[in-house]
């Protein structure tokens, strides 16, 4: 880990994010954050994924583009983007507006055993999408900052990207349904009536 | 060899649009240009390119969530990168409809292609993807129609792969 003292708690950062959620669609990489996403806000509208690490954000373009009227608010992870970091040029050239990232950057491999992550080196997320041409881009760290964050991934005009330096887990992983077929079509159903 | 490849094009766009197929993401192949040009002029098709084709196959999977149909369209190169990415369709059983101008066949110039294009049908069929070889430009849209209504009626993954004897090789002159 960097060796930052204010590392934020993960749940907490999600929590306050998602208590201002209304009706925004939301999408979570595999791992640590999928666990999280179901116990801070459990609901049909969530994406859970449990495999196919690097596209867990073309998927929330591909839903961006497909409900142009809702937010799409994609979690993830430093991992996840960073395998899949060329899809942040692929989503600054269409442009959604509708599209917002956050980046729990716990600078390490967590699901895996903790082994040590790129960003841990210096690599600079929110950098690369704002060179890539997003809209707007943040880091933070430290709780100051943080009465921001939800504004900024569920309203500002996307895409957008924010990264929050997060910490290891502190509380015990909760699953949501592992059956994949029953989550896609209780998402459809809900979200285009299918 | 033109004129087929205009047919084979202009009558997979109108199945696009009977399918109501309104994302179409893409890495660009010389024998998709006359397609992708006709999605990227209509307004109702999103035109998505891609940094890599495995995007697609989340973008495939995030329309389908939100109520719509997508396209992946790609050389077969880039079928090897979509491996992992295919775990996400199969694990849903939702849609995922791909068209492939393959490489490393008939007439192919560059043996450097020969691997991969060797490896496109064993590889998707280990990844439980439908495979439909056409060798004609007719059978282009033949296959085409059947895998939209394989794919999209039945939650599978198809891909059509189009020959290079319907493409014609790429020439390496100097």
């Amino acid at each position: 880990m960097s060796g930052n003292n204010n590392l934020l708690d993960r749940r907490k950062v999600l929590a306050q994010v998602l208590g201002e959620r209304r009706d925004a669609l939301v999408v979570a990489a595999l791992g640590t954050t999928n666990y999280d996403l179901f116990a801070v806000s459990d609901a049909p509208e969530n994406v859970y994924l449990w495999n196919a690490m690097g596209i867990t954000v073309p998927i929330g373009l591909g839903l961006a583009i497909a409900q142009p009227g809702r937010r799409v608010l994609v979690i993830t992870g430093d991992g996840d983007m960073l395998m899949g970091i060329g899809s942040l040029a692929t989503i600054a050239v269409q442009a959604p507006a509708n599209l917002g990232i956050l980046v729990l950057d716990n600078e390490c491999f967590e699901e895996t055993g903790g082994q040590t992550g790129l960003t841990a080196g210096g690599v600079d997320i929110a950098g690369i999408a704002k060179a890539a041409g997003f809209a707007d881009t943040m880091t933070l760290c430290g709780e100051a900052a943080i009465g921001a964050l939800p504004e900024f991934v569920l309203k500002k005009r996307g895409p957008v990207l924010a990264v929050v330096k997060v910490g290891l887990a502190t509380q015990k992983p909760v699953y949501p349904s592992m059956d994949g077929p029953l989550l896609a079509r209780r998402f459809r159903k809900s979200v285009a009536g299918q | 060899m033109q004129a087929m490849e205009s047919d084979w094009s202009s009558r997979v766009y109108q199945l696009i649009k009977e399918q109501n197929i309104t994302t179409v993401a893409t890495v660009p192949d010389a024998g998709l240009t006359r397609l992708l040009d006709m999605c990227r002029a209509d307004s109702d098709i999103s035109l998505v390119t891609l940094s890599t084709e495995e995007e697609g196959i989340g973008i495939a999977y995030g329309a389908w969530l939100g109520g719509a149909r997508a396209l992946l369209c790609m050389q077969s190169s880039g079928t090897g990168n979509c491996i992992n990415a295919l775990a996400l369709p199969a694990y849903h059983e939702t849609p995922c409809l791909m068209l492939v101008t393959m490489r490393g066949q008939q007439g192919e110039g560059n043996p450097a292609q020969f691997p991969m294009g060797r490896g496109v049908t064993p590889v998707f069929q280990a990844m439980g993807v439908s495979c439909l070889e056409a060798r004609t430009a007719d059978e282009v849209s033949d296959y085409f129609e059947k895998a939209c209504n394989s794919a999209f009626g039945e939650g599978r993954s198809v891909a059509v792969l189009i020959g290079q004897q319907v493409i014609g090789a790429k020439a390496f002159t100097k």
